[in-house]
C-alpha cells in the first residue's frame, strides 16, 4: 500500500508523471494500461503542459487525459501524415465555354490522354504525398468515374490514399455548398485532422506542370513558416493578371495583391501553398465566423498577413501554365507538339499518371499522313492530320484533314471533312465533308469573352451533320441536325445550342 | 462462374523462336504494339466470368512474374480468388522440376484440392485468340463430357505440329494423335480443355505416380477411347505464336488488318494489359508513319511503313523501317534501315545502320538491349 499512499500525498507530481508517461505510452503504441491510468487519473488535479505542436499550454487532467483529442498527447495509435494535399477540384471552369458543360475542369482532357487533374494527382504520389482529399462540387461524375479509388497513381493505399470529399449535410435540416476555397477546406477539417498532419498542401486542378512538392515541404520548414506559397516569376506586363506577392529580400510575402493595375513585383501566386496546419485551422476557424465565403486569396492570407504571421513565396521554375480560357487551354496543348517541347512528358522521370484500362495500339492506313502531331491510343487514322493533338480512339476517316485542332476521345471525323483550328469534345460526330474554321474572325455572339481567338468548339457528345460549312470562334453543342444550318453554313461568331 | 483456370506458362516452345525467348517465357512475348501473349488467355478467362486462375511457369519465369506481378489490371486482384503464379519449388518430400504439363498441374494439386468450383479450363499461354469459356463450359455441361477439346479445321498450316482428332458426327472424339506425320483430319487441338475437378485430380493421382507427365499423351491419347471426350469447333482467329519465328511474325501483321484489330481492339469486351501510361504517341515533322500500328510514347521522325511498332520507339530522322516489328525502348539512329526484321526490346541503332532481313518468313532478329 506504500505506492498508494505516494500517490495521495503527491498528487501532483503524480499527476506530471503520468502525462509523460502517457506520451511514453503513446508513442510505444502500448494501450494495455490506458485503463488503470484514466481511472487513476481521473483523481487527480489539473496539470498544465505545453503542447508543442499547438504552441500553447494544454490543461489535462482525467477524462480530457485520456478522451480528448489523441494527437494532443503526441499519441501515435493513430495515422500521422506529415503532409496530406488537399485538392480543389469543385470548380467549374465557365471560361472553358461548351468543354465543362457536362465536365469539372479538372477533368477536362489534356494532351490527347490525359486529364487535368492528373498533373497534380501524379505530382504528389511522385512527391511522396500519399493522402489527398479531392473536393469535388461541380459535374462530380466524370471527375469520380476518372479518380476512383485511385489505382492509376497508385493512390489506392490502406493507410492514407485519395479520398473524395463532396458537399454534405453536417446538421441542421440541410448542407451547404462549398461558398469559397477555404470554406470547402474549413467544412472538411474533420478529414484532416483524422490525418493528423503536421502541414497541408492546397492544390488545384486547373494547371499543367510537374512540381516535386517535397522540396516545397522543406522550404517550408526551414523557414518554420506559417505558410508558403508557390510563385512563378512572369513577365512584368503580364503581373496585372495574376495574384502578386510582394516580398522581402529573403523572399518572406510583406504583401499579397489580386490582380494589382501597377504590380512591384511579378511574382505570380501559383495557387499552390503549403500551410502548418496548426496555423491554417486556427485561421479557418476565425475567417469562417466573418465570411462564410472564405477564400484563400481574398481573406486566409491577407489576414494572416495582417496577423505578422511568417509567410514566404517559394520561386518554381519549370513550366506551368493556366488552362482556364480557351485560348490558353489551346495554346498549352499545343506546346506539347514542339519538336523540343519545353514542357516533356516523355522521360521516364517524374511519369504522368493517368486512367485508361484499355490502351491499344494506333493504326495509321497506307494513305495517312500524319506530322507534328500527338496520337493517343486505339486512334485509326485514313486521312490527314497536321499540327494537332488526337485523344484516344479518334478515328479520322478518308480524305478528312485535320489542321491545328484537339480532338478528343472518341470523336469521329467524317469522309472528306476539314478541321482547322477547333477543339472537339468528347464521343462528338463530324460529318462527312464538312468544313470548320474558316471564314472571318468574328468573336461568338453569345460569349464573346470566352470564344474571340478564331477557335471553333464542339462540345461533348455533339454531332455535325454532313456538308455543312462552319465559320470561326462558332459554338455547337448537342445533336444538330441540317435544319440548324440556314443553306448549310453556320457563319462565323454563331452558336447552335441543343440541351440534351 | 463454375469454373477455375489453369494456365500453362511453362515451356520455352524447344528453342524454336531463338532469341526472342532467350530470356523470356514464350507467353511473356510481346505482341500487337502494347500486349504480350498471355494477355489474351487472361483477358479471356476475366471476360468469361472466372475469378481464380492458375499460371504454371517454369522457363524464365522472372519475364511473367514481372508482367502478372500486379493482377489487377485484368481484375484478378481480389479477396476471393485471384491470381495464381506457380513456379517449381522444393520441399522436403520432393524437388522437381516440372516434368511435364501433367506434371506441373499435379505438383500443384493444393490449387485443385482447395477449389470448389466445379470445372477445370486448361490454356496454353502463347495463344492469340478471343473466346468466351462459358460457351465451351455449357457444351461440355449439356454433352455430358468427361474431357472437351477445342479444335480448329485448319488448312494450309503444318499439321504435323499440333494434336490431331477424328471426330464422328456428333463431335466425339475417337482418336486424338499428338502431332502426327501423317495427320488424317484436318481438326487441331488448340491446347483448350474442360474437364470436371475432380475427375481431372483422379486422373492426374492415377497418370503421373507411374512416372507418366504429360497431359496430352498420357491423359487425352491413353484414355481417349475409356473417357467421353467431344470437341468443340472454334471459327474465330487463333494463333500460337510460340510455334516459330514465322508465325509470331506473321501474327504481329496480322493486326495490320482492319478485322483482326476489331476483334482484339475495338469490340468488347477488351484484352487487358498492364498499363504504362505513356504519353500519346508523337509525329514530328519528318514523321511519314503508312500501314503501321503503333504504341504510345514513340517519337517518329523518320519514315515507317507496314510495321508494328511497340511502346516509346525513338525513330530519328532519315531512318526508315519496312515490315518490321520494333519492341519496346529501340532507338533507331539517323540513317539508319531496318527491313524484314524484329527488333527486340531496348536495341539501340546508331545512325546509318542497316538490318535487313530475307522475308517475313526469315526476319532478321535483333536480340533485347543489343548496341550497332
Amino acid at each position: 500500500m506504500g505506492f498508494l499512499y505516494f500517490i495521495q500525498k503527491n498528487r501532483k507530481l503524480t499527476s506530471v508523471f503520468l502525462v509523460f508517461f502517457w506520451r511514453y505510452l503513446g508513442k510505444t503504441g502500448s494501450v494495455i494500461f490506458l485503463d488503470w491510468f484514466r481511472r487513476i487519473a481521473l483523481h487527480l488535479p489539473k496539470v498544465v503542459v505545453y503542447n508543442k505542436k499547438y504552441k500553447k499550454d494544454v490543461e489535462l487532467q482525467g477524462e480530457a487525459l485520456m478522451g480528448q483529442s489523441l494527437q494532443e498527447m503526441g499519441c501515435s495509435n493513430m495515422r500521422e501524415k506529415e503532409m496530406i494535399a488537399m485538392l480543389l477540384a469543385g470548380g467549374q471552369g465557365s471560361r472553358l465555354g461548351v468543354l465543362t458543360r457536362k465536365v469539372a475542369k479538372p477533368a477536362v482532357p489534356y494532351g490527347g490522354r490525359f486529364r487535368i487533374i492528373d498533373f497534380p494527382l501524379s505530382n504528389c504520389i511522385n512527391s511522396g504525398v500519399d493522402t489527398v482529399g479531392v473536393l469535388t462540387q461541380y459535374r462530380p461524375l466524370r471527375l469520380n468515374q476518372h479518380i476512383g479509388i485511385g489505382i492509376p497513381w497508385d493512390l489506392d493505399k490502406k493507410n492514407g490514399g485519395v479520398t473524395i470529399l463532396a458537399p454534405q449535410v453536417r446538421g441542421g435540416d440541410s448542407g451547404e455548398w462549398f461558398m469559397g476555397t477555404a470554406n470547402a477546406i474549413y467544412q472538411n477539417i474533420d478529414f484532416i485532422d483524422s490525418n493528423n498532419p503536421e502541414y497541408v498542401l492546397i492544390l488545384s486542378g486547373d494547371h499543367i506542370y510537374k512540381m516535386d512538392y517535397s522540396k516545397m515541404l522543406q522550404f517550408h520548414k526551414e523557414r518554420a513558416a506559417a505558410a508558403t506559397i508557390a510563385v512563378l516569376e512572369v513577365p512584368m506586363e503580364e503581373a496585372h493578371r495574376f495574384g502578386i506577392m510582394n516580398t522581402a529580400e529573403d523572399d518572406r510575402i510583406y504583401e499579397f495583391e489580386e490582380k494589382p493595375e501597377n504590380p512591384k513585383s511579378n511574382l505570380a501566386s501559383m495557387g499552390i501553398y503549403i500551410f502548418t496546419w496548426a496555423r491554417l485551422r486556427e485561421a479557418l476557424l476565425e475567417d469562417n465566423a466573418i465570411h462564410p465565403d472564405s477564400d484563400f486569396g481574398k481573406h486566409i492570407i491577407p489576414k494572416m498577413l495582417e496577423e505578422g504571421q511568417a509567410l514566404y513565396a517559394y520561386r518554381f521554375r519549370g513550366y506551368w501554365k493556366d488552362v482556364g480560357t480557351i485560348e490558353s487551354y489551346w495554346e498549352s496543348n499545343m506546346d506539347l507538339i514542339r519538336a523540343l517541347p519545353e514542357f516533356n512528358l516523355y522521360e521516364d522521370f517524374w511519369k504522368i499518371y493517368t486512367n485508361s484500362d484499355h490502351q491499344p495500339p494506333q493504326y495509321t492506313a497506307p494513305e495517312a499522313k500524319v506530322k507534328e502531331s500527338l496520337v493517343s491510343d486505339g486512334c485509326e487514322i485514313y486521312g490527314e492530320v497536321y499540327r494537332s493533338i488526337l485523344g484516344p480512339g479518334v478515328i479520322v476517316k478518308k480524305g478528312a484533314v485535320v489542321l491545328d485542332s484537339i480532338i478528343m476521345e472518341g470523336t469521329v471525323i467524317g469522309e472528306g471533312a476539314v478541321v482547322d483550328r477547333c477543339i472537339v469534345d468528347e464521343k462528338s460526330v463530324i460529318g462527312n465533308r464538312v468544313n470548320m474554321g474558316g471564314g472571318e474572325n468574328i468573336p461568338n455572339e453569345i460569349k464573346p469573352n470566352v470564344y474571340h481567338t478564331g477557335i471553333t468548339v464542339v462540345g461533348i457528345q455533339s454531332t455535325v451533320p454532313d456538308h455543312v460549312v462552319i465559320g470561326k470562334n462558332c459554338v455547337i453543342y448537342g445533336k444538330t441536325i441540317p435544319e440548324d444550318y440556314p443553306a448549310g453554313r453556320l457563319e462565323s461568331g454563331k452558336a447552335i445550342v441543343r440541351e440534351v | 462462374m463454375k469454373a477455375i483456370g489453369i494456365i500453362l506458362a511453362g515451356g520455352n516452345n524447344e528453342g524454336r523462336l531463338g532469341v526472342l525467348t532467350d530470356h523470356r517465357a514464350a507467353a511473356a512475348l510481346p505482341i500487337g504494339s502494347c500486349y504480350r501473349a498471355i494477355d489474351f488467355t487472361l483477358s479471356n478467362m476475366s471476360n468469361s466470368g472466372i475469378g481464380k486462375v492458375a499460371v504454371l511457369t517454369q522457363y524464365n519465369a522472372r519475364s511473367l512474374r514481372d508482367h502478372l506481378i500486379s493482377s489487377k489490371w485484368w481484375d484478378f486482384g481480389r479477396k476471393q480468388g485471384g491470381l495464381f503464379v506457380f513456379t517449381p519449388f522444393t520441399s522436403n518430400t520432393e524437388s522437381n522440376w516440372f516434368r511435364g504439363t501433367a506434371d506441373s498441374i499435379y505438383q500443384n494439386m493444393s490449387f485443385l484440392m482447395r477449389s470448389n468450383e466445379e470445372y477445370v479450363i486448361i490454356t496454353s499461354g502463347d495463344s492469340i485468340y478471343k473466346m468466351d469459356y462459358r460457351q465451351i463450359l455449357e457444351r461440355h455441361i449439356e454433352k455430358g463430357a468427361d474431357i472437351t477439346v477445342v479444335y480448329q479445321r485448319m488448312d494450309g498450316k503444318d499439321l504435323s505440329k499440333f494434336g490431331i482428332l477424328q471426330l464422328d458426327g456428333q463431335e466425339r472424339v475417337l482418336d486424338f494423335e499428338e502431332k502426327p506425320e501423317r495427320p488424317q483430319t484436318n481438326a487441331a487441338s488448340l491446347g483448350i480443355y474442360v474437364i470436371s475437378r475432380k475427375l481431372l485430380i483422379n486422373l492426374l493421382n492415377q497418370v503421373v505416380p507411374e512416372g507418366r507427365y504429360g497431359l496430352v499423351k498420357d491423359i487425352l491419347v491413353r484414355f481417349c477411347r475409356t473417357l467421353k471426350i467431344y470437341g468443340y469447333e472454334f471459327n474465330g482467329y487463333w494463333n500460337a505464336i510460340g510455334a516459330g519465328t514465322a508465325t509470331y511474325f506473321a501474327t504481329n501483321m496480322d493486326f495490320l488488318r482492319k478485322d483482326i484489330r476489331d476483334t482484339f481492339v475495338n469490340e468488347y469486351p477488351y484484352i487487358a494489359t498492364k498499363p504504362k501510361d505513356e504519353p500519346p504517341a508523337k509525329y514530328n515533322a519528318g514523321a511519314e508513319v503508312t500501314d503501321s500500328i503503333v504504341g504510345s510514347g514513340t517519337i517518329f521522325n523518320g519514315k515507317v511503313e507496314h510495321s508494328v511498332i511497340f511502346r516509346r520507339v525513338h525513330v530519328e530522322e532519315g531512318a526508315v523501317v519496312r515490315n518490321s516489328i520494333v519492341m519496346e525502348g529501340c532507338y533507331i539512329g539517323r540513317g539508319c534501315v531496318v527491313e524484314n526484321a524484329i527488333l527486340d526490346k531496348e536495341v539501340h541503332l546508331s545512325d546509318g545502320q542497316r538490318v535487313i532481313g530475307v522475308s517475313s518468313v526469315e526476319p532478321a532478329v535483333i536480340k533485347k538491349e543489343t548496341k550497332l
